[in-house]
């Protein structure tokens, strides 16, 4: 199915191995009773950016913790599907085991460790894989030409930086556990457009030039489809819509009803009082 | 006329034994900070530590020998506490971790006196408590001593925190315990590091104290001499709990001294109550409580 479309590989992968993330039917709970989601699935290809749409409250959060194995620390609970990453089931490994096999999760509102300095704050993401003292200093070198302005913050405590920073500290920390599989929810969350233009930039440029695979929870459709290969729609905890990010992107239809695209909807609104003048 | 020189006095004498405090509330700081946990336990452990080490030295155990062994005991305590009585609340409301830790401060009690007998033990660091005179004030030896001693033990707190890689590990989790599970740090691990620096501090507490009250069930209830100390000080630094220490033997003494003789006397063992009650209702977090760091 999938196989063909990811193209030939050199050394003779298999079919199986194109898949780095999958997503089958997934239904979760928060405290066995708040029923959060109902049949989600999803994939990630290697070296793919895949894109997760939906409204406030469809879901989105709660699916990149489950993939991440951090739904429990949050009182969640999987109650039906199955997560595969890499060919493991993510559910028998844990947060710590999955950030060493490189599935390295951005947490929505960013969660910096607002009393440590920008640097320190990079180092803990190394230290959440064990690195070695000689790969972390080029590790953060590395970092440091991707994300020019935190050289310059690297003695500053993180909650004294701003939002900007605060976000690129958190994807330069997710980077410095050298992820196969970079998940980040919201990235773009109360940051001013031009700041998360470049964040997206950066993103594109790893994926790109390393081969980084992306799974990006986002609101801003617009954003997000315009760097994404494909995309899925949640829609109450359910997915209703997948496909490529250009064929989403050319469906305004589908950003009214299940996005809630601002322009849209104004567009309409203002449309149907003509109609009602007239 | 007021006597400075007097005053000055009973000011060191207050500040010294400060530092007594300070040594129990650091031992509550380490482990609130990175687990959000009250651990009541602490006066146990710190009873425990000392009843060990005692039994020891008076089963002909040679002081070192007994130090490093009654350590050795700690670390395993602790150890074996964030394994088989945390870890599987981890999640759990903090009242519920709380009134574990009250659980297990009497079964942490109980197992001592089971171990080593209930008698009351007297500890010989040999260091003599005899005053001796500086600028005319009179410092106690022993004082002083607990002072170095609990100052060093600060001082290599401070430099583990900062310099190496567990520590920051530990300010991580401390900071922010989701984003420290999301970027793969092992709580597990840091947990069972906190808990083995708690055990260490008690035995330098449970030493200190034992020579200067005896070895004894009383022991383990100075943890409610650490309770103002940490209103004082905020729950959650460890800066706090040494000023509040020092803020907390000042205060007890002096009001003692000044204030006592309005009240008929035998003030010290209350006044520090009063003085952490009138606290809350002024700055709930303490003088150095977490204020979050956030731009506004």
């Amino acid at each position: 199915m999938a196989c063909s479309s990811a193209g030939i590989k050199p050394h003779g992968y298999k079919c199986m191995s194109d898949l780095l993330l999958s997503v089958e039917a997934l239904a979760a709970t928060y405290n066995h009773a708040i029923r959060a989601l109902s049949g989600v699935s999803l994939t990630v290809r290697r070296g793919e950016i895949v894109a997760l749409l939906g409204a406030n409250g469809a879901g989105k959060s709660t699916v990149l913790k489950a993939v991440s194995n951090l739904l429990y620390a949050q009182r969640g609970q999987i109650t039906e599907g199955q997560i595969h990453f890499d060919g493991g089931a993510v559910t028998t490994i844990s947060s710590a085991d999955l950030v060493r096999r490189g599935l390295v999760p951005v947490l929505e509102g960013r969660h910096c460790f607002h009393s440590l300095t920008v640097e320190e704050n990079l180092i803990v993401g190394a230290i959440g894989r064990d690195a070695r003292r000689s790969e972390i200093a080029s590790d953060l070198d590395r970092i440091y030409a991707l994300f020019p302005g935190l050289k310059q913050r690297r003695k500053s405590l993180s909650g004294f930086t701003s939002g900007g920073e605060q976000q690129m500290t958190a994807i330069g920390r997710a980077l410095m556990s050298r992820p196969r599989l970079l998940v980040l929810d919201e990235p773009s969350m109360g940051l001013a457009p031009l700041v998360v233009e470049s964040i997206f930039r950066t993103l594109k440029q790893l994926n790109v030039s390393e081969g980084l695979s992306i799974l990006v929870a986002e609101q801003n459709s617009t954003v997000a489809l315009r760097f994404a290969d494909r995309a899925t729609v949640l829609e109450n905890g359910r997915t209703v819509l997948g496909g490529s990010a250009l064929e989403l992107r050319q469906r305004a239809d589908i950003k009214a009803l299940y996005l809630g695209s601002p322009s849209e909807s104004a567009a309409r609104v203002s449309s149907s009082s003509n109609r009602a003048v007239a | 006329m007021f006597d400075y020189q007097f005053f000055i006095e009973v000011l060191v004498g207050g500040l010294l034994s400060g530092v007594m405090y300070s040594l129990v509330a650091i031992g509550f700081v380490l482990i609130y900070k990175t687990s959000g946990v009250l651990n009541f336990a602490q006066g146990a452990m710190i009873l425990f530590a000392a009843l060990t080490f005692v039994s020891l030295l008076e089963r002909g155990v040679p002081f070192p020998l007994a130090l490093l062994a009654t350590l050795a005991v700690m670390v395993v305590l602790g150890i074996a506490v964030e394994r088989f009585v945390l870890r599987p609340l981890v999640n759990q409301p903090p009242i519920t971790l709380f009134m574990a830790t009250l659980g297990l401060s009497y079964v942490i009690e109980g197992a001592a006196q089971l171990l080593w007998g209930a008698q009351v033990h007297g500890l010989d660091l040999g260091i003599s408590d005899t005053p001796f005179d500086v600028a005319g004030v009179l410092i106690s030896q022993f004082d002083l001593f607990a002072a170095a001693v609990a100052g060093a033990l600060v001082a290599l707190f401070a430099l583990f925190f900062r310099y190496t890689r567990t520590g920051l590990a530990f300010r991580a989790v401390a900071d922010d315990q989701f984003a420290a599970l999301a970027v793969g740090l092992r709580l597990p691990r840091v947990w069972a590091a906190v808990w083995t620096a708690a055990g260490i501090v008690a035995v330098v507490a449970g030493l200190l104290w034992g020579a200067r009250l005896g070895v004894q069930f009383s022991l383990s209830l100075i943890v409610l001499k650490a309770l103002p100390v940490l209103v004082l000080g905020g729950f959650d630094s460890i800066a706090g709990a040494i000023v509040g220490g020092l803020l907390i033997g000042a205060i007890e003494k002096l009001a003692e001294v000044y204030v006592g003789p309005f009240f008929g006397g035998g003030i010290e063992a209350w006044a520090a109550y009063v003085v952490a009650l009138g606290f809350l209702l002024v700055r709930p977090s303490g003088l150095f409580g977490q204020k979050l760091v956030e731009r506004v």
